[in-house]
């Protein structure tokens, strides 16, 4: 559905995008996940026929963005980073004019805005004015107003940043609609357990370049490296020190602040923690629980983006 | 370029304006200094000419005084309706958005240019019945009249494009409006300076000769001032005379239209062309 071929893009010698190549399949939710600044609102902003590249092609369902623009915005529906609306008109109104932008008939479109309108449980603000909507709605009725040519893609840049912890489960709920609905979705987002709960693939970006590219479950191992352990303990902290740090694959051994247990770095396999925790039993460590810290996509952006402005 | 006459924003632009009672507003003030005005003038005539009735004449010279006035207006408020057309879509971040849409570039400017140009029309249209009184007195034929329209038509078609496209080009509004009031200045006063400037050279540089050479750059130059213009459209002898001093016998108003319709042409095309990136590859 989807095929990016060494996509650049340079302003001056700030190369913004470096030959980025990426393959989406169709009903894919892509992920895209970097700090700021790494590349991911060029990318979209390209694919949605707003940039011009430096180098390389985008084809979205087999038409190239370069060659025909004009067939790639009838198959995409773009939803901006920060957005405007138009104050003065309703809700209805608003969704009519790109309904009416899109060539969609009159007929057709009084029957799309109240279905489109109940996708983003907005019916009861049909005749209200735009201005009048919270943050969280206009976010809404923006993602109706992409859907209402039914594109085959969604271009989401950061859809729910700014929003309260209600808005996001609403906005969360209605994407999960949507990717039943069978569409494409690329996504950019800083909510990244959502990203992670929502998304079938993950692209991280870092300075323009695709660093690492797979499901969320492949990505966590490729950038999870060590494991973290957390025990608590019930006294005896020095004994237990001196237990774990006998064992060679135990790294970093440090007191928890609440001087109640120890953190460690472990690198040994999964086997070989089991048979540290049976030994730890074994010799008596009064142990209150055995932790592996479980490292989420939020580590691996922290992972990413160390350094990074 | 394919003409749509069902035109989105032609017609949410419409709804926007009329929502605001700005417009309503405006359009108040408007008529209200138009009444003023002519009342005003048709007082102080009789008032002075200690007469109880209004000449065919002096009725000429109140349609000239309005017909400038029209002119003033289309000249000042066009820039200021059109310098912000794309430009302040830009500025509230809802350009992006309307550029994806399958709308052409062509109807979006046009759009945009219309909904302006309908307002202006609308304002001039509302005066009518002020216009109108002048006809009870007489002096002015239906041809004037039909004439002064047309010439404001293309004043501020061409004033408006000249607004979109600076608006195209430019991102911030305060900016595309100086350089829209900067072009419209140019072509309605400075013009004129020029022109004078020019005659003069033409004349010291013949001094002597006793025969005045032709000045093909002053008389173009009168050609595009919007002021000499209209004065030669209510008076012939204000035509003759300027084809008496530049020595050329081309009628003013043609070469009015032609540089006015080009520019109208040649703003709308730039306007179009930039309004959207160019994918294509960069050579």
């Amino acid at each position: 559905m989807i095929e990016i071929k060494g996509l650049t893009k340079k302003y001056g010698q700030f190369k913004a995008l470096d030959n980025l190549n990426l393959t989406l399949s169709e009903g894919t939710v892509f992920g895209f996940v970097g700090a700021n600044g790494a590349g991911k609102s060029t990318t979209f902003l390209i694919l949605a026929t707003l940039l011009q590249p430096t180098a390389g092609d985008v084809l979205i369902d087999g038409v190239n963005i370069r060659k025909n623009p004009e067939a790639v915005r009838k198959m995409i529906g773009y939803m901006p980073d920060f957005f405007g609306v138009y104050d003065q008109l309703k809700a209805d109104e608003y969704l009519d004019f790109y309904g009416a932008s899109y060539g969609i008939p009159e007929a057709e479109r009084q029957k799309l805005i109240p279905q489109l309108l109940e996708l983003v449980n907005l019916s009861h603000k049909r005749h209200a004015y735009v201005d009048l909507l919270s943050r969280g709605m206009k976010q809404r009725l923006c993602l109706a107003r992409s859907l209402i040519h039914d594109p085959k893609v969604l271009i989401l840049d950061e859809p729910a940043s700014g929003l309260d912890p209600r808005a996001r489960v609403e906005m969360r709920d209605i994407l999960k609609t949507l990717k039943n609905m069978g569409k494409t979705i690329l996504i950019s987002s800083h909510i990244l357990p959502e990203l992670a709960e929502m998304c079938d693939e993950i692209g991280v970006i870092d300075n323009g370049r695709l660093i690492a590219h797979g499901s969320v479950a492949e990505i966590q191992d490729k950038l999870r490296g060590e494991r973290v352990i957390t025990v608590r303990l019930v006294g005896q902290l020095d004994s237990a020190i001196a237990f774990f740090e006998e064992d060679p694959y135990v790294l970093n051994i440090e007191k928890l602040d609440a001087d109640d247990g120890i953190r460690f770095s472990y690198k040994g396999t999964e086997e070989d923690q089991i048979i540290l925790l049976k030994r730890a039993i074994m010799n008596n460590i009064p142990i209150l629980s055995f932790m592996e810290h479980v490292t989420n996509l939020e580590d691996v952006f922290m992972e990413i983006t160390k350094g990074a402005d | 370029m394919k003409m749509n006459f069902n035109n989105p924003v032609l017609f949410k632009e419409l709804k926007l304006r009329f929502r605001s009672p700005k417009s309503f507003i405006g359009i108040l003030f408007y008529l209200i200094a138009m009444c003023i005005f002519v009342f005003g003038f048709i007082f102080a005539t009789m008032t002075m000419s200690g007469t109880s009735y209004f000449r065919p004449s002096e009725s000429f010279i109140l349609f000239g005084l309005l017909a400038f006035i029209q002119l003033g207006l289309v000249l000042f408020i066009t820039p200021g309706l059109t310098a912000g057309a794309i430009s302040s879509e830009r500025e509230k971040q809802t350009l992006s958005i309307l550029l994806t849409t399958s709308q052409s570039s062509f109807q979006i400017i046009t759009g945009k240019l219309s909904s302006s140009i309908a307002f202006l029309l609308l304002l001039i249209v509302a005066g009518l019945p002020i216009y109108s009184l002048v006809f009870l007195f007489g002096g002015i034929s239906p041809l004037d009249f039909v004439k002064v329209f047309f010439f404001l038509f293309v004043t501020l078609l061409a004033i408006g494009s000249v607004g979109v496209m600076f608006s195209t080009l430019i991102r911030r509004t305060i900016v595309s409006m100086i350089a829209t009031y900067g072009t419209m200045l140019f072509l309605s006063v400075v013009t004129g300076f020029i022109f004078l400037i020019v005659l003069q050279m033409t004349a010291f540089n013949h001094m002597g000769t006793g025969t005045p050479s032709p000045s093909m750059l002053g008389h173009i130059i009168a050609s595009i001032n919007p002021a000499i213009l209209f004065a030669s459209l209510l008076s012939q002898g204000m035509g003759d005379s300027i084809s008496e001093m530049t020595q050329v016998k081309f009628p003013i108003w043609i070469g009015y239209l032609i540089f006015y319709l080009s520019l109208t042409v040649i703003s709308l095309f730039i306007a179009v062309k930039k309004l959207r990136v160019n994918m294509k590859r960069s050579k």
